[in-house]
C-alpha cells in the first residue's frame, strides 16, 4: 500500500507526542478504540478554562501509520481552537488533509472520536469541579 | 562487506530465482521452444526429454517415482486438484474430508466448496504450539472418511505437522492422505515413502524455481490414488491435467528440486543459524516479545514474532527498507488479523503486532544484524508512541479494561 507524503511526514515526525496530567482538572483525556482493533488513541488536551482555548494537546497512538498520522494531526488542528471550534473538526477533513485511501477512513473517524471523547472528559470534570454542582449534588 | 538496500526477508511469500535455475532454464525460450506433447520431430522430442528429466529431478526430491509427478500450474492448484480430485472419485466410497484450521485458503477454499456439494468436512483446530493434536485426528474419523490433508509446514509460523504420524494413521484406516508440502519440501526432508503421503502439492517459486509451476505428487502403488481431473483437455499427464506443458518452468522447477536436495543439508543448517541469530538479537534487547508456533517443531528460516503494544503495519512502515509480512489486519484484504494466529490461542491484540521473517538462500549476516538493529529501533520509537506500552508498564492490565470499540 502506498501512504501519501502527508501520512508519512506524520509518522516519522509525529507532532506533539506525549502525555499530559490526567488528574489536572484543566487536562481532558480520550481513549478511544480497542487493542483487538488494531486502533488506539489517547488525545489529551490542556483547555484554559476562562477563555476556552485549548492550549496543548499530545498524543500517543497504536495502530496503522494512518492512525498515527491522524491522531498527530488532530493535535495540530485543536491547538489554538476553542473548544467549539475543535468539536467542530470532521473527519472527513482529516481524510481529505492525508489523502486517506477508503480503508483507512476509521483512522480519521477515530480522530475524531478521541477530540469528542477528550473534551467530553474535560466537560465532565467541569462539572465535578464546579461548586454550584456540588451544593445541588448536597441537597439531593 | 556492504549491505544491499532493500533487504528480502519474506521468503515464505516466494523466493527469487537462483542464478544456476535461471541459466538452465534459458535455452528452453527458444533454441529448444518445442511443445513437449509434439511426438512426431525432434522439437517436441528435445521439450519432452527435458520435462522427463525436471520429472525425475523432483520426484528424488521427496523420494518419488518419476511417473508419480504430474505438473500443474503451481500449489493453488494443486491442492484443488488433489482434493477435489479425490473427492469426485471417492464419492461412493463416502463424503468425509479432515483438515485443520490453519490450512493455507487453497485448501480451506477448495474445502468450503466442496460442502456446498454435501461433502462434510472436519476442520481440527490447532494446540497452542500450532499442531494438530492426534487424538483430535483419530476421533474425527469415520467409515465416511476419505481424505485427511493436513499441510507439511505452516506458511505463517512455519511449524511442522506431525506428517509421519498422521501418515501412519491415514494408512492404517485406508484414508488417502494430502499435504500442501510448499513451504517444506526442498527445506527440510520430505519423504513420501517413510511419511506415507498418497498426494503431496509442491511449488517451484518457494524454493529458488519459477513462479507458476507446481507439481501434485500422486501416489501410483499401495495404493493406487486415482483422481477426477478438474482441467479437461488433451489428455496431458495422464489425463490428470491437461494443458501444454510449461517446459522452460519445468526445467526451472527440476534444476531448482535437484539443487536443494544437494544443499539442504548446509544450507538449513546455516538458516538455522541466521535465524537464531536475528531472535537472540531481538529478545536481548526487547521485552514483551513473542514467538508464535513452537520453536522446535519448526522449519529453520522461519521466525514469526509479536511485538506486544506496536501495530505490524507501523512496524512495516517504520523498516520500509525491509521486506517481510505482518499478520496485523490493516496489511491483509479482509481487515482480520491473522486467522492462523488465532486457531493457535494468540489473542488479536496481539496477533496485530506479529512480524514473519523468513530467511532464504541469499540473505546473509549482516543482513540479519541490520534487520535486527532497525527493529529493535523502530520498535522502540513507536512503543514511544504507544499509549498501550505506556499503559502497561504503568500497571494497567490492558485486558480488564473497557475498551469503547468502534
Amino acid at each position: 500500500m502506498a501512504y501519501s507524503d502527508k501520512v508519512i511526514d506524520h509518522y516519522n515526525h509525529p507532532r506533539n507526542v506525549g502525555s499530559l496530567p490526567k488528574d489536572d482538572p484543566n487536562v481532558g483525556t480520550g481513549l478511544v478504540g480497542a487493542p483487538e482493533c488494531g486502533d488506539v488513541m489517547k488525545l489529551q488536551m490542556k483547555i484554559n478554562p476562562q477563555t476556552q482555548v485549548i492550549e496543548e494537546a499530545k498524543f500517543k497512538t497504536f495502530g496503522c501509520g494512518s492512525a498515527i498520522a491522524s491522531s498527530s494531526l488532530a493535535t495540530e488542528w485543536v491547538k489554538g481552537k476553542t473548544v467549539d471550534e475543535a468539536l467542530a473538526i470532521k473527519n472527513t477533513e482529516i481524510v481529505r488533509e492525508l489523502s486517506l485511501p477508503p480503508v483507512k477512513i476509521h483512522c480519521s473517524v477515530l480522530a475524531e472520536d478521541a477530540i469528542k471523547a477528550a473534551i467530553g472528559d474535560w466537560k465532565k470534570k467541569k462539572v465535578v469541579d464546579s461548586p454550584a454542582t456540588q451544593t445541588a449534588a448536597a441537597h439531593d | 562487506m556492504a549491505i544491499k538496500l532493500p533487504i528480502y526477508m519474506d521468503n515464505h511469500a516466494t523466493t527469487p530465482v537462483d542464478p544456476r535455475v535461471v541459466e538452465a532454464m534459458l535455452p528452453y525460450f527458444n533454441d529448444k521452444f518445442g511443445n513437449a506433447a509434439s511426438r512426431n520431430h525432434s522439437f517436441g522430442w528435445t521439450a519432452e526429454e527435458a520435462v522427463e528429466n525436471a520429472r525425475g529431478q523432483i520426484a528424488r526430491l521427496v523420494n518419488a517415482t518419476p511417473k508419480e509427478i504430474i505438473f500443474t500450474s503451481g500449489a493453488t492448484e494443486s491442492n484443488n486438484l488433489a482434493i477435489k480430485g479425490v473427492a469426485e472419485m471417492y464419492r461412493e466410497k463416502g463424503n468425509h474430508i479432515i483438515t485443520q484450521v490453519i490450512e493455507h485458503k487453497a485448501v480451506l477454499d477448495t474445502c468450503k466448496r466442496l460442502e456446498k456439494y454435501g461433502f462434510e468436512v472436519t476442520y481440527l483446530p490447532v494446540e497452542k504450539d500450532g499442531r494438530i493434536n492426534l487424538d483430535d485426528l483419530r476421533r474425527a474419523i469415520t467409515p465416511k472418511t476419505i481424505l485427511i490433508s493436513i499441510m507439511y509446514a505452516n506458511n505463517e509460523i512455519g511449524v511442522v505437522q506431525p506428517i509421519a504420524e498422521i501418515g501412519k494413521i491415514a494408512k492404517e484406516k485406508g484414508i488417502l492422505f494430502h499435504s500442501d508440502g510448499v513451504q517444506a519440501a526442498g527445506k527440510i526432508p520430505v519423504d513420501v515413502q517413510k511419511d506415507n503421503i498418497d498426494l503431496l502439492s509442491l511449488t517451484a517459486h518457494k524454493f529458488y524455481g519459477p513462479k507458476g509451476c507446481g507439481a501434485l505428487y500422486v501416489r501410483r502403488k499401495n495404493p493406487r490414488v486415482q483422481l477426477s481431473a478438474i482441467i479437461d483437455g488433451g489428455g496431458h499427464e495422464r489425463g490428470m491435467r491437461s494443458g501444454t506443458l510449461n517446459v522452460p518452468g519445468i526445467v526451472g522447477f527440476g534444476k531448482a528440486s535437484e539443487l536443494c536436495q544437494n544443499e539442504m543439508a548446509a544450507e538449513s543448517e546455516r538458516l538455522r543459524r541466521l535465524r537464531d541469530r536475528l531472535k537472540d538479537g531481538i529478545f536481548a534487547k526487547l521485552d514483551e516479545v513473542y514467538v508464535n508456533g513452537s520453536l522446535t517443531q519448526r522449519l529453520p528460516h522461519n521466525l514469526n514474532v509479536s511485538f506486544a503494544f506496536v501495530e505490524g503495519e507501523s512496524l512495516l512502515m517504520g523498516i520500509n527498507d525491509i521486506a517481510v509480512s505482518s499478520g496485523s489486519a490493516c496489511t491483509s484484504a479482509t481487515l482480520e488479523p491473522s486467522y492462523v494466529l488465532k486457531a493457535l490461542g494468540v489473542g488479536e491484540d496481539l496477533a496485530h503486532t506479529s512480524i514473519r521473517f523468513g530467511l532464504g538462500r541469499f540473505n546473509t549476516e549482516e543482513e540479519v544484524d541490520y534487520v535486527t538493529s532497525r527493529v529493535v529501533e523502530t520498535v522502540n520509537r513507536l512503543r514511544e508512541l504507544s499509549p498501550l506500552y505506556e499503559m502497561a508498564k504503568e500497571g494497567v492490565d490492558l485486558s480488564k479494561m473497557n475498551w469503547k470499540a468502534e
